[in-house]
């Protein structure tokens, strides 16, 4: 199914105020409903070269798979559907990839990247993240992030030393626990959730959430939301505001319309209630 | 520059520990790395964790307890001035780093095993201990990952209705429950465990309810034995 007219996406990555890189890479296919963020990192363009390889591994990949595999098919060993079986397939080949360039080329080593991957698919979607670039969902007034960061802050709140919100004063940021590229092996974390009319889907580099506040992000993206462009023009013009201290991508998703196939997920309902 | 924690004494007097290792402990016992010879303190009272630019305190089940400009405390992340109380000590703590702009803007990995930090830790040094207890950490997180997505099998178990007693083991990563035009909730399972997600009130908008409140419109972590109610059937959702 091409879901052109059911899902708007656009995407827009900014150096920011202080680097004079971008390492940051950003890249969709409207038809496929697929959408890709990574935020590169290591020295001597290793960053930049980490994060738009990944970002056009994964594409390729996925545009080759997709289209083969039935849509919503579900995998019997993981419960996974189809769909998120190829992403983290694409994934872990995106890992080899860098891995392998990174080993070839000296200057490159200990180069990685973080990397969110969400694709749409039968009024549901997959989601699968590495790092600490983000997933918000904006449903009904409220601001949700949907994936869990790989960062030694996140373990730190796990253990109960922070809370999120003295988190925002630490200093010990941008330190993730796990990056694509830096190991022969990697996995990410995969979930599936359904998808609503009207929900709107943030990817975002940490560029943008260290500087803006959820309830800021989830207060421009409202503002703007007939217009995604103007919206994620708008957060990088916050995080610029308060220092672009990073690099800044937003990548803004809004449903638009149903794009159920025929098998719908309420044909696979459980018939407990009838 | 180092962290420190600067004691004062009843008597006034004042003494200064710096903060080097990834854990300094405080009490009452030889063996602390700040030993207060005073029964007002524990034991083993409270510890300080210090990883990079950042310190934090932990009281360790003290009897009279740790508190930080006057609030008890269990785990506090310090900051630059906090006063720190234990029994009838007064510890200052002191971080000439922090408030300050730090160059330390550049994403780094931190990995399991004794490569520990990348080389270029933005021109910091940093602190063999420090990579010690955060390659810790990013080795529990690393085999965390390892085994993605609980390996716990979930299930829910029909409290009401004409199939109570019914059990349905939560495979796929998605799972719809309810009725079409009705209710329509969702169960996904996340790596840290399995959400409820309200997808489709019908006409009346119910919301799926857990220990008989609703759940708002973010996904609501479920824990084993939560009382769930879909479309009015009560179901028990529990983990193997």
């Amino acid at each position: 199914m091409n879901l052109q007219n059911k899902i708007s996406i656009t995407g827009l990555t900014d150096a920011g105020r202080v680097r004079e890189k971008n390492e940051d890479a950003i890249g969709f296919d409207s038809a496929l409903g697929l959408v890709v963020l990574a935020d590169g990192m290591g020295g001597h363009r290793g960053g930049e070269i980490a994060s738009s390889m990944t970002v056009d591994k994964i594409i390729g990949d996925l545009q080759q798979r997709l289209p083969e595999i039935e849509t919503g098919e579900i995998d019997e060993a993981s419960g996974f559907s189809m769909e998120s079986i190829c992403i983290q397939d694409a994934v872990v080949a995106a890992n080899e990839l860098v891995y392998n360039t990174a080993e070839a080329n000296p200057e490159h080593k200990g180069m990685g990247t973080t990397i969110v991957v969400l694709q749409f698919y039968n009024n549901s979607f997959s989601l699968a993240h590495i790092g600490d670039s983000r997933c918000y969902r904006l449903r009904s007034d409220k601001i949700e992030q949907i994936t869990k960061d790989h960062s030694l802050l996140q373990e730190l709140i796990d253990r109960g030393f922070y809370t999120p919100e003295e988190a925002r004063n630490s200093m010990n940021k941008n330190l993730v626990t796990r990056a694509l590229g830096i190991d022969p092996i990697v996995m990410p974390d995969i979930q599936e959730d359904i998808v609503l009319k009207n929900d709107i889907y943030l990817l975002c580099s940490d560029g943008l959430t260290d500087l803006v506040e959820d309830n800021d992000i989830y207060l421009t993206i409202k503002q703007f939301s007939a217009n995604l462009e103007d919206a994620a023009k708008q957060l990088i013009t916050k995080a610029n505001q308060k220092g672009g201290k990073d690099n800044i991508s937003v990548m803004l998703c809004r449903i638009d319309e149903d794009f159920s196939t025929k098998q719908g997920w309420f044909k696979k309902l459980v018939g407990w209630f009838d | 520059m180092v962290a420190k924690l600067i004691m004062t004494s009843s008597s006034g007097e004042q003494t200064e520990y710096e903060l080097v290792n990834e854990t300094t402990t405080i009490g009452r016992k030889p063996g602390n790395d700040i030993q207060i010879d005073n029964l007002s303190v524990s034991g083993r009272h409270a510890q300080v964790i210090t990883i990079l630019e950042d310190s934090f305190l932990e009281d360790l089940g003290s009897t009279n307890g740790t508190y930080v400009n006057g609030k008890l405390v269990k785990k506090h992340a310090l900051e630059h001035g906090d006063n720190i109380t234990l029994g009838k000590y007064q510890i200052t703590y002191h971080n000439a780093a922090s408030g300050g702009e730090q160059d330390f803007e550049q994403t780094m990995i931190i990995r399991p095993g004794e490569a520990g930090m990348p080389e270029e830790a933005g021109g910091k040094e940093i602190d063999k201990s420090v990579q010690k207890i955060s390659a810790a950490i990013a080795s529990e997180a690393a085999s965390a990952a390892a085994s993605p997505m609980s390996n716990r099998e979930a299930c829910l178990q029909l409290l009401s209705g004409a199939n109570a007693g019914k059990e349905l083991i939560l495979t796929k990563a998605l799972t719809t429950i309810g009725q079409p035009g009705v209710q329509v909730a969702a169960i996904t399972r996340r790596p840290q465990g399995f959400f409820l997600i309200h997808v489709d009130g019908g006409p009346n908008n119910n919301v799926p309810k857990v220990g008989g409140s609703p759940i708002g419109s973010n996904a609501h972590e479920l824990k084993s034995h939560d009382i769930i109610e879909i479309a009015g059937v009560k179901m028990e959702f529990y983990l193997k």
